[in-house]
């Protein structure tokens, strides 16, 4: 069979192929013929054949037949086959195939071998793609090589060792002993090849950082020498001696400084002599300074050399070269939590990145802008910020929106610079916003009352001209909904005030439904701020008609809506203006930043917020119950117990005499009528997670306490304060049974003095389980505004073990923090 | 640590961590379409996936390395200038050319230079020589009759 063809050769021919196809061809004919050749067992071109394989495996096709090949190259005494081999080993094995531990063997002869160069590739292939396995069988002659005289051999075993180690950290302890001279040699590949292993060793054991501590006065001298002495031409780099091996130094210095005074303390002289006396014309000098930036701010470091850092890193900010700049930006970003003033200094150079044309950079440059706002420069950076919102690529609005917005919630100047920030983010970049912002914003909005008729009026002009921002075009109509008599009437303090009609209002909010621009959510936005406007605009005809014509609308929220509208039109026109007053304010959860201070609002009730209202008594309870379903729908607010407890009163005396008059929820609706109820918050505020709409902030160490405890049924009071309202007491009562039966149709009602009003919330179920098995819940609300004592008068019913029982008890035992 | 032409075709590629063969052509791919979209006035660093990719390029040949976080990017591109310059000084004035048809011979260099992704040695001199030396061991031990690869 005549000889394969050589290398260059198969390289040449395939190199002429015009097409993909012939390309493959050509391979696929090649791949045969050394198949064949394989198959035969040759050994003298066994090598070439690897070799060619190799290339068309680079190319991108299959070559795992030649796996077995590589293993009889490593194996021959050739050492053109052995370096083919093993090349070949580490191109196309890895420890996923199986295979490769038969090489096993064959590297441990070869770390035997008499020919250096021969230890060297298996040294080298070991070091590269060996499996644990592998490592563990070989660990010992690693060692016994790490200790060797021979420094071709010994930086290789060193580097070898590392792998080891990151391949099984438990074998690290056998190395120790070797690493004992390790830094005294001459030679520079020993020396960066064993500070890079004990920085691995370092890296991943505690003890073996504290052992190597030690060593950081050799580390110093050595890094001192290197830059004191003379040229040396074999380890210069554009004039500065052997730039690799200071790095690494610095990097090992690093880890044995962190955490560390005396380390620190012994570091401190030589890192100021390297940060001050490197060249910095060139690349070498400044990878050098960038590395010792580094280490300086990770040790305890004194504080003037930090500055002296942060000054370097300022000095990069205006360097020509952008990978410069790039490596400033990033450390700055690391560092700027901790030495905040210190890069405050660098603001201007920094906020001028912002301008760069490469998008790392200026992705770095955004970060670090954010962590510089601060109270003082808000204006100023705002400004640049908004700028480049303006002119950044997609990829950033939505972080710099975000951004803006944290920023301004932490440090706006003013309410109504803040609103104009909001609205500048939601008019250029709009789409980008994060889903949260429109209740985030329309929170902000409640919050700054003496802001209402301006923002309303800036966001109809926005909608004016722009209705495409889904985020601005939702805020918009909420506001318009809420503020629309403000809008008409014309009272905006802060700028000129726009004259508009109800019908010019109506027919912007029309036209959002209509548009195709506006998606689901927003038409939900619009249609219910038609709405509300019924009880602020007099023109409720048009209104009317909006909503009847989509009660046929294919959307089924939108048909849902104008459908319940409708009905509010129709059969309950008289609660219609106390469902659609004003908002309260909302109370803001902490998402991130500290709550807001809410603001009590003069047009709605200080006392509930968001409580649902229960009918005025008049009222029957059954149709209160339909209208209340209705708009129900899916919120997570608990629907009222209305009937509960204005039955007992009428009907059974007793509760009434102990405590003389009563005054339950039933009361006809006087002061505390905030009264909207929460499936109208529920439309609005869609993006809002399902977040209860009052905060309840967690007892602050009211006591929880037993009210009752009798034949078996035990019921304990869990305390809460209602936000914003300190007045009212939330209390959760929690029944459970400890007898072998369950007590069903369990039925608790409470009853409190005349200078309390009390709110009753659905049980979660009426069976106690036996055995305390389970507790049935039930939420009071107490409010409280005299202050008095608390008391209750409560009363059970329950079936247990087939008979019914009654029982009255009185709860005198309430702890004073929660009527204080 | 890999060199890619222009087009997008590989010419080295060196791994130092398992990875499947399927995912490793996937993300030469995927590399190499990021680092070839780079303009010219962009920095030589890129973030991707959860690494720093450091890349130059030399004439036709672009080079880059991926290192992890906690990594020096600068000396990184001294690390890939080092290498160009032992190939130039191995093959005279290298060209793509010699690389591509000499492959076998750029891997043993860079073997000889890097291992486990660390340098081994930082003497361009003592790289070289032992290279020299190993091929002179090669010319010694070719079965009489076969001459080259």
């Amino acid at each position: 069979m005549p000889a394969p063809i050589r290398l260059r050769e198969l390289i040449r021919t395939i190199r002429t192929a015009r097409t993909q196809a012939e390309e493959r061809e050509m391979i696929q004919k090649e791949c045969a013929a050394i198949r064949s050749s394989f198959r035969e067992e040759d050994n003298t071109y066994r090598c070439r054949n690897v070799a060619k394989l190799l290339y068309m495996h680079m190319l991108g096709y299959p070559a795992h037949f030649g796996q077995l090949e590589c293993l009889k190259l490593i194996a021959s005494q050739k050492f053109t086959d052995k370096r083919i081999g093993y090349l070949g080993a580490m191109l196309l094995l890895d420890e996923r195939q199986d295979v490769h531990l038969l090489m096993t063997n064959c590297i441990k002869n070869d770390l035997n071998h008499s020919t250096q160069y021969v230890q060297g590739l298996a040294l080298c292939t070991l070091g590269c793609m060996g499996s644990s396995e592998m490592c563990r069988d070989l660990a010992g002659e690693v060692e016994k090589l790490l200790k060797t005289s021979n420094s071709y051999l010994r930086k290789k075993a060193a580097l070898c060792a590392v792998h080891v180690i990151r391949k099984v950290p438990e074998l690290m302890e056998m190395f120790l002993p070797a690493t004992k001279n390790l830094l005294s040699e001459k030679n520079h590949g020993v020396l960066h090849t064993s500070v890079v292993l004990l920085t691995e060793m370092c890296e991943r054991s505690p003890d073996m950082l504290a052992h190597f501590r030690k060593l950081v006065p050799q580390l110093v001298r050595i890094l001192k020498n290197l830059i004191m002495s003379g040229y040396s031409p074999e380890h210069d780099v554009s004039g500065i001696s052997d730039p690799f091996l200071q790095v690494r130094i610095l990097r090992l210095l690093r880890i044995l400084g962190k955490s560390d005074d005396d380390s620190s303390e012994a570091m401190n002289d030589i890192l100021a002599q390297v940060a001050t006396n490197t060249e910095t014309s060139k690349n070498v000098g400044n990878a050098i300074l960038y590395e010792t930036v580094l280490t300086i701010m990770d040790i305890k470091s004194e504080s003037g050399l930090r500055v002296l850092a942060i000054n370097i890193l300022g000095r990069f900010l205006l360097n020509n070269d952008k990978n410069i700049r790039y490596v400033a930006l990033t450390s700055l970003l690391k560092t700027v939590q901790t030495d905040h003033n210190a890069v405050q200094r660098h603001r201007s150079t920094i906020v001028d990145c912002l301008k760069d044309l490469d998008v790392s950079i200026k992705r770095r440059a955004m970060e670090l802008s954010f962590a510089l706002v601060n109270g003082n420069n808000i204006r100023g950076m705002m400004k640049e910020l908004l700028y480049f919102l303006d002119s950044c690529d997609p990829e950033f609005k939505a972080d710099c929106a975000s951004g803006v917005f944290l920023a301004a919630e932490k440090y706006a100047p003013s309410k109504r610079w803040h609103i104009d920030t909001i609205m500048r983010v939601l008019t250029t970049a709009g789409s980008y916003v994060r889903d949260d912002s429109v209740p985030n914003l329309i929170q902000l909005i409640t919050n700054s009352v003496e802001m209402h008729a301006y923002t309303v009026q800036r966001l109809y002009k926005a909608l004016l001209d722009d209705i495409s921002q889904q985020p601005l075009v939702q805020v918009a109509s909420w506001c318009i909904g809420e503020y629309g008599d403000l809008l008409v009437s014309g009272q905006c303090e802060e700028e000129e005030p726009i004259q508009v009609t109800e019908d010019e209002v109506l027919d912007v909010l029309e036209g959002l439904l209509v548009s195709n621009l506006s998606t689901p959510v927003t038409r939900g936005y619009a249609l219910t701020a038609i709405m509300k406007l019924s009880t602020r605009f007099s023109s409720v005809n048009r209104i009317k008609k909006v909503v009847s014509i989509y009660g046929s609308s294919i959307d089924v929220e939108l048909q849902q809506r104008a459908v319940e509208y409708n009905a509010l039109f129709k059969k309950y026109d008289h609660m219609r203006p106390a469902l659609l007053e004003r908002m309260p304010i909302m109370e803001k959860t902490a998402t991130n930043g500290p709550t807001e201070i809410v603001q009590t609002n003069g047009e709605t009730e200080p006392s509930v917020v968001e409580a649902k209202h229960p009918p005025p008594v008049t009222q029957p309870a059954n149709q209160a119950n339909d209208l209340l379903d209705l708009l129900g729908g899916n919120d997570v607010v608990p629907v009222i117990q209305t009937t509960m407890p204005t039955k007992p009163a009428s009907a059974g005396g007793e509760l009434l005499d102990l405590l003389g008059d009563l005054s339950l929820s039933g009361a006809p609706a006087p002061a505390p009528a905030p009264s909207v109820p929460t499936s109208q918050p529920s439309f609005l505020l869609d993006g809002l997670s399902s977040q209860p709409l009052f905060n309840d902030i967690a007892a602050a160490g009211i006591p929880p306490m037993t009210a009752y405890s009798k034949n078996g049924l035990k019921i304990d009071f869990t305390f809460e304060r209602a936000n914003p309202n300190p007045n009212i007491a939330v209390i959760t009562i929690h029944a459970s049974n400890s007898t072998e039966a369950d007590m069903t149709d369990f039925v608790f009602q409470a009853a409190v003095p005349k200078t309390f009003q009390l709110q009753l919330l659905s049980p979660s179920s009426n069976v106690v389980p036996a055995l305390n098995q389970g507790t049935v819940t039930q939420v009071i609300r107490v409010l409280n505004l005299q202050k008095q004592q608390l008391r209750m008068r409560i009363k059970l019913t329950y079936t247990h073990k087939g008979s019914p029982v009654q029982d009255l008890a009185e709860v005198n035992n309430f702890p004073p923090q929660s009527w204080q | 640590m890999n060199s890619a032409h222009r087009q997008g075709k590989l010419r080295l590629q060196k791994w130092y961590t398992a990875t499947a063969e399927r995912d490793k052509k996937k993300m030469v791919r995927e590399l190499m379409q990021t680092v070839l979209a780079r303009k010219p006035k962009m920095c030589s660093f890129l973030e991707w996936r959860d690494l720093k990719i450091v890349y130059k390029r030399y004439a036709s040949l672009y080079f880059c390395c991926a290192i992890e976080e906690q990594d020096n990017e600068l000396i990184t591109l001294e690390v890939i200038h080092r290498f160009v310059e032992l190939l130039d000084k191995y093959f005279g004035s290298v060209c793509e050319l010699d690389i591509i048809f000499n492959f076998e011979k750029a891997y043993f260099i860079l073997d000889e230079f890097l291992m486990g992704g660390e340098i081994q040695d930082t003497s361009k001199k003592s790289v070289l020589k032992a290279i020299e030396q190993a091929d002179l061991l090669q010319e010694v031990t070719w079965t009489p009759g076969v001459t080259s690869m």
